[in-house]
């Protein structure tokens, strides 16, 4: 009934999406990771960018160049939401965290039903030339759809890391997170880096949203199971290290591949989550933490 | 007993009066069928609101309760046929264990920590259930409801009078918890958490009663789902638009006191019953989200805080809070 090959499949096939939910949840690596902000609707987000994707698709546009293209505009749209969230919460602070998270949480249904209302229930996929291929490596017949989100997700990954370390913004984006007393007593505006980081976690979300769309088809409701899959990755990984968010995705990644294959698609979401669970009950601070 | 318990027991028996009342003359059983809806809200709102509203811990995972409820009473129809107040005590049980394991699990977390891991809880509950035969899986069990019990005419009658009962045990629970020394742990808990520790408030103790009671509500309105509906499958039982309108109502109508929980599921559960009938499901559900985040924005104390306010205002800085 088992056997190897089939272990070594699930492996590789593991790895490939495990590449994905990385770039899924890189941007909330950012969001939640450094910036503390308890964004829920991220996931919400990442469809939305999906369902972009899926309005410049139906023009012809390729759907990897519809994600950077809607890039700029989820930019400026992540810097408003930012923008509002501080002035309503974090400003006043107090309980900021209850009132925050029920924010985010109405914001991601906002959504998700904004997306039923306007597109219906039904799924929605994109046409590619790379959609519906497949290369065969070593008899092994790998989806071509898969690779594209694996190199994406790695290109994605090493900008972010080299953009964090190496730029000068990129850099008060990490000092934000390690200490903003600090920052603003050298005379830097926290707010402002936030705000440019909140904007590049959502940009971000948006390609991911491009990615998701390749990879399958999507539905409005899709958030909610990515709400496992993302802050299961961003948990797993530390909050806001950019190679751990890579390492975690591939573990949940391999993780769910297995256990699709062992048991069936039905037990896939229960990965996720109890991988979640399990990881907040024993060593919340997570395997590559700050 | 003091005067505003007298008051409160005097409404209460009202309310249940009006109910029974209604029972026997209204002749529609649509107004029975929407109003057991309100009532079911106001259940979880209320529940919601002790662990949410007095404590600050955001509970996302309210269908989790609520869908355990529903397949407790699913299990104890199918293996031994049990009466329907037998099967409300029996979810009640499991949800308030469910609610102190959880507990344990996760209240050592804070803020969104805790409100993703209860998340987290109804979703594997849901994979659980669906991939279970014996209740039905992901297809659902169609349950057969028993002869109607006498003085009742029809069963969603006499469902409607359970659900008002639950809804009176559950508002007189929160009230009493409020106003009693396990509120005012809570709200030092709320307040500043470590401050509420040094100052010797058991707090996990706290906490861990809190969610157990919260838990065992949810369970307890969980389990007339399955008469109700007499049908039941997990997307629906687990569906996190009760956790979306567990969560909405209380802020709506105001977290900090009993009576919010029950004027933001009433507001709500209502629009929602007249929304869903003249025009369409999806806009219920986008009436709550974009209530919520007016409310969480503009009117952080509810309906109760407003009302406070304007009150505030008209009897002058002298008048009660």
């Amino acid at each position: 009934m088992f056997s190897f090959d089939l272990l070594v499949d699930a492996v590789v096939f593991g790895l490939l999406l495990g590449c994905f939910y990385t770039a899924v949840s890189i941007g909330l690596s950012v969001s939640f990771g450094l910036l503390d902000v308890p964004h829920i609707a991220h996931p919400a987000f990442v469809v939305l960018g999906a369902y972009g994707t899926y309005l410049l698709g139906t023009w012809g546009l390729d759907p990897i160049l519809s994600g950077l293209a809607l890039m700029p505009l989820f930019f400026l749209f992540g810097i408003l939401v930012y923008r509002f969230y501080y002035e309503t919460f974090e400003k006043r602070g107090g309980e900021a965290g209850v009132r925050g998270l029920a924010f985010f949480f109405g914001v991601a249904f906002i959504v998700e039903v904004g997306l039923i209302l306007a597109f219906g229930v039904d799924q929605r996929m994109v046409e590619a030339n790379y959609i519906g291929k497949s290369v065969t490596i070593a008899d092994m017949r790998i989806p071509l759809r898969l690779v594209v989100a694996f190199a994406m997700a790695i290109i994605l990954t090493v900008l972010l890391t080299l953009y964090l370390s190496k730029t000068f913004t990129g850099r008060a984006i990490k000092a934000v997170a390690q200490d903003e007393p600090a920052l603003r007593l050298m005379g830097a505006n926290p707010v402002r880096i936030k705000q440019w980081a909140f904007g590049i976690a959502t940009a971000v979300a948006a390609l991911a949203g491009a990615l998701l769309i390749i990879v399958g088809p999507v539905e409005p409701g899709m958030g909610r199971l990515y709400i496992g899959r993302t802050f299961c990755v961003v948990v797993l990984a530390g909050l806001g290290s950019m190679s751990g968010t890579l390492a975690a995705g591939i573990i949940l990644g391999v993780s769910e591949s297995i256990v699709l294959t062992l048991f069936g698609a039905s037990w896939a979401p229960a990965v996720s989550f109890g991988l979640l669970l399990v990881m907040l009950g024993l060593r919340p601070q997570g395997l590559f933490g700050r | 007993m003091n005067e505003r318990s007298w008051t409160f027991w005097v409404g209460a028996a009202a309310v249940l009066g009006l109910a029974l009342l209604a029972a026997f003359t209204v002749k529609n059983e649509y107004f029975f069928f929407a109003a057991y809806v309100v009532l079911q809200f106001v259940v979880l709102a209320t529940a919601w609101n002790i662990l949410g509203g007095y404590a600050g811990y955001v509970n996302f995972g309210t269908s989790a309760f609520f869908g355990v409820g529903a397949y407790i009473a699913v299990m104890m129809i199918k293996a031994v046929n049990a009466p329907l107040g037998l099967q409300i005590l029996a979810a009640a049980a499991v949800g308030g264990v469910m609610g102190v394991s959880c507990g344990l699990l996760t209240l050592r977390l804070r803020g969104i920590f805790f409100s993703i891991a209860t998340v987290a809880v109804a979703i594997i509950l849901e994979t659980v259930i669906n991939n279970w035969r014996f209740v039905g899986g992901a297809t659902g069990v169609q349950i057969l409801r028993p002869p109607v019990m006498e003085p009742f005419d029809s069963y969603t009658k006499m469902i409607f009078v359970v659900a008002a009962l639950l809804a009176i045990l559950a508002v007189a629970t929160a009230r009493y918890i409020q106003t009693s020394w396990i509120g005012r742990g809570l709200r030092a808990i709320r307040d500043n958490e470590e401050a509420a520790e040094c100052a010797g408030v058991p707090t996990l103790k706290l906490k861990l009663l809190a969610c157990a009671v919260s838990g065992a509500l949810m369970g307890a309105i969980g389990a007339p789902l399955a008469m109700y509906q007499s049908f039941v499958e997990p997307a629906s039982a687990f569906n996190l638009n009760y956790s979306v309108s567990a969560l909405a109502m209380p802020i709506i109508g105001g977290t900090s006191h009993w009576i919010g929980p029950v004027i933001g599921a009433v507001l709500l559960g209502s629009v929602q019953q007249i929304v869903t009938v003249t025009i369409t499901s999806e806009l219920n559900v986008m009436v709550v989200g974009v209530l919520l985040v007016v409310f969480v924005v503009g009117a952080p104390d509810g309906i109760v805080g407003l009302f406070n306010k304007y009150w505030k205002r008209r009897r002058g800085a002298g008048g009660k809070p």
